[in-house]
């Protein structure tokens, strides 16, 4: 083996100790205003710029501009909806799940947290959200997977909606999906914790940078539903005033500085 | 057999064929080793995380595990790990996520996403073709909750982690050289490769 001389011990001691307080108010993190679920019925949506009904198995693409927010409606359970999404111009920045729950420590996305970018920047904050039922870590389903009805798949989907876009199958992420209630047992084991979700649920998505998004609308391959995949409302709404105390942009230091980050281009 | 020492905070790459085992060596331990496989003979098919997740039913990599593509096909399997789990959950560090998780004085460390935009130039291909990848030797326990932290790794000096290759398969690996958090130790080490029929 190759040989190796340690870092100091007080170096080490020091970034252990800056870390560790990372850490700690990382986990206990608790929001100035705890996050209520939003409620069901949804409010009607404001300044409607484009309605999109996704109709089971099928996928569709959306543009944002920075502070337009794209609303996901539920009409039943058994269909999840898987995002992807990337900055414009430079579609090479994307939507990166794994930093989005490192950096925020948690894989519990719902209302109040945000998504970050592969470049330290916020693309979307979650705005509104009744459920916090929702999938960072299995994705959708493959082209060989089970649960996919009439033959449609989120692979299959994800590619169609990139290629529309002038992407192909390299600049497709790890995928969210909406109205998924994925959760890992203690041993590390994935279950599908269904109380979580109503059948009519929804989720407001705010863009925070100039993105283009895919979005699925397709069964997740755990859920136990059967029968046809219900379709889903995507509704763009136009931008408003984002207030100063907004609890997306204020919530946690990592949100803090993923705003720094953007505000610094 | 082919053997590779990997020095500390460094890339590397190397092709394993089809029914060869790559061992990698933890040779200090408590060191991370993030790496991505991208078929040999098509680099658009890579590792996918996420597939390999859901083919398991389960979050962690160990003795078992299918490494599963973005095709849906299986490229490795994992037959032998002497450290217990591995994540595939918390992707890479990049100076750009560093900022947001420690603060914006460590953008200008070493970051593993640096490392691999310089090993994939090797074999023409750009950050576009980073995917979430699998840290072998990285503590990253995910409570009931969502709860998620890096935590200290339990791989001691010597321990490793086999898979035999079920296609050809690139490998690229960078030998993590964080030092904002325990994934290392806080002293990143060199580590070893060993590929063999």
């Amino acid at each position: 083996m190759m040989p190796h001389t340690p870092r100091p011990p007080e170096a080490i001691a020091a970034d252990r100790a800056r870390y560790e307080d990372h850490q700690r108010k990382g986990l206990s993190f608790t929001p100035k205003s705890p996050p209520t679920p939003s409620p069901i019925p949804a409010p009607p949506p404001t300044g409607v710029l484009r309605e999109q009904i996704i109709p089971g198995g099928w996928y569709s693409t959306f543009a944002l501009q920075p502070g337009q927010t794209l609303r996901l409606q539920a009409h039943g359970l058994g269909s999840s909806v898987s995002l992807a999404a990337w900055a414009t111009p430079d579609h090479s920045e994307r939507l990166n799940l794994p930093d989005t729950v490192k950096v925020q420590w948690t894989t519990d996305l719902r209302k109040g947290r945000v998504l970050f970018s592969d470049m330290g920047r916020v693309l979307l904050s979650i705005t509104e959200d009744s459920c916090g039922g929702h999938d960072v870590l299995t994705g959708g389903s493959g082209p060989t997977g089970a649960g996919t009805p009439a033959q449609r798949n989120t692979r299959d989907n994800m590619l169609l909606a990139a290629a529309k876009l002038g992407l192909d199958r390299r600049d497709l992420p790890m995928l969210m999906t909406f109205f998924a209630p994925v959760r890992v047992d203690a041993a590390g084991r994935f279950f599908w914790n269904a109380t979580l979700l109503s059948g009519t649920d929804w989720v407001d998505l705010r863009a925070e940078m100039p993105l283009v998004m895919a979005l699925s609308n397709t069964r997740h391959p755990m859920d136990p539903a059967t029968g046809d995949v219900p379709p889903v409302t995507a509704t763009l709404q136009a931008a408003r005033p984002v207030a100063a105390d907004d609890l997306c942009r204020t919530a946690t230091a990592e949100a803090v500085r993923g705003f720094e980050n953007n505000a610094r281009g | 057999m082919q053997i590779y020492d990997i020095p500390a905070e460094k890339p590397w790459s190397g092709i394993v064929r089809k029914g060869q085992t790559i061992r990698i060596i933890d040779a200090y331990g408590q060191q991370a080793i993030d790496t991505i496989f991208y078929n040999a003979a098509d680099f658009g098919e890579r590792y996918s995380a996420q597939d390999t997740m859901l083919a398991q039913g389960a979050a962690y990599i160990t003795t078992g595990t299918k490494v599963m593509s973005s095709e849906g096909r299986v490229m490795l399997t994992v037959t032998a790990d002497t450290s217990g789990r591995h994540d595939t959950c918390a992707g890479c560090c990049s100076c750009e996520s560093n900022t947001v998780r420690f603060g914006m004085g460590t953008r200008h460390l070493h970051a593993c996403r640096e490392n691999f935009i310089l090993e994939l130039s090797r074999h023409g291909m750009t950050k576009r073709d980073i995917v979430p990848n699998i840290i072998f030797f990285m503590n990253v326990p995910i409570s009931p909750n969502g709860a998620m932290t890096i935590d200290d790794g339990i791989s001691a000096p010597g321990d490793h982690v086999e898979m035999v290759a079920e296609m050809d398969v690139l490998c690229v690996i960078s030998n993590c050289p964080q030092i904002n958090n325990p994934c290392n130790g806080f002293d990143p080490t060199p580590i070893r490769v060993e590929i063999s029929d």
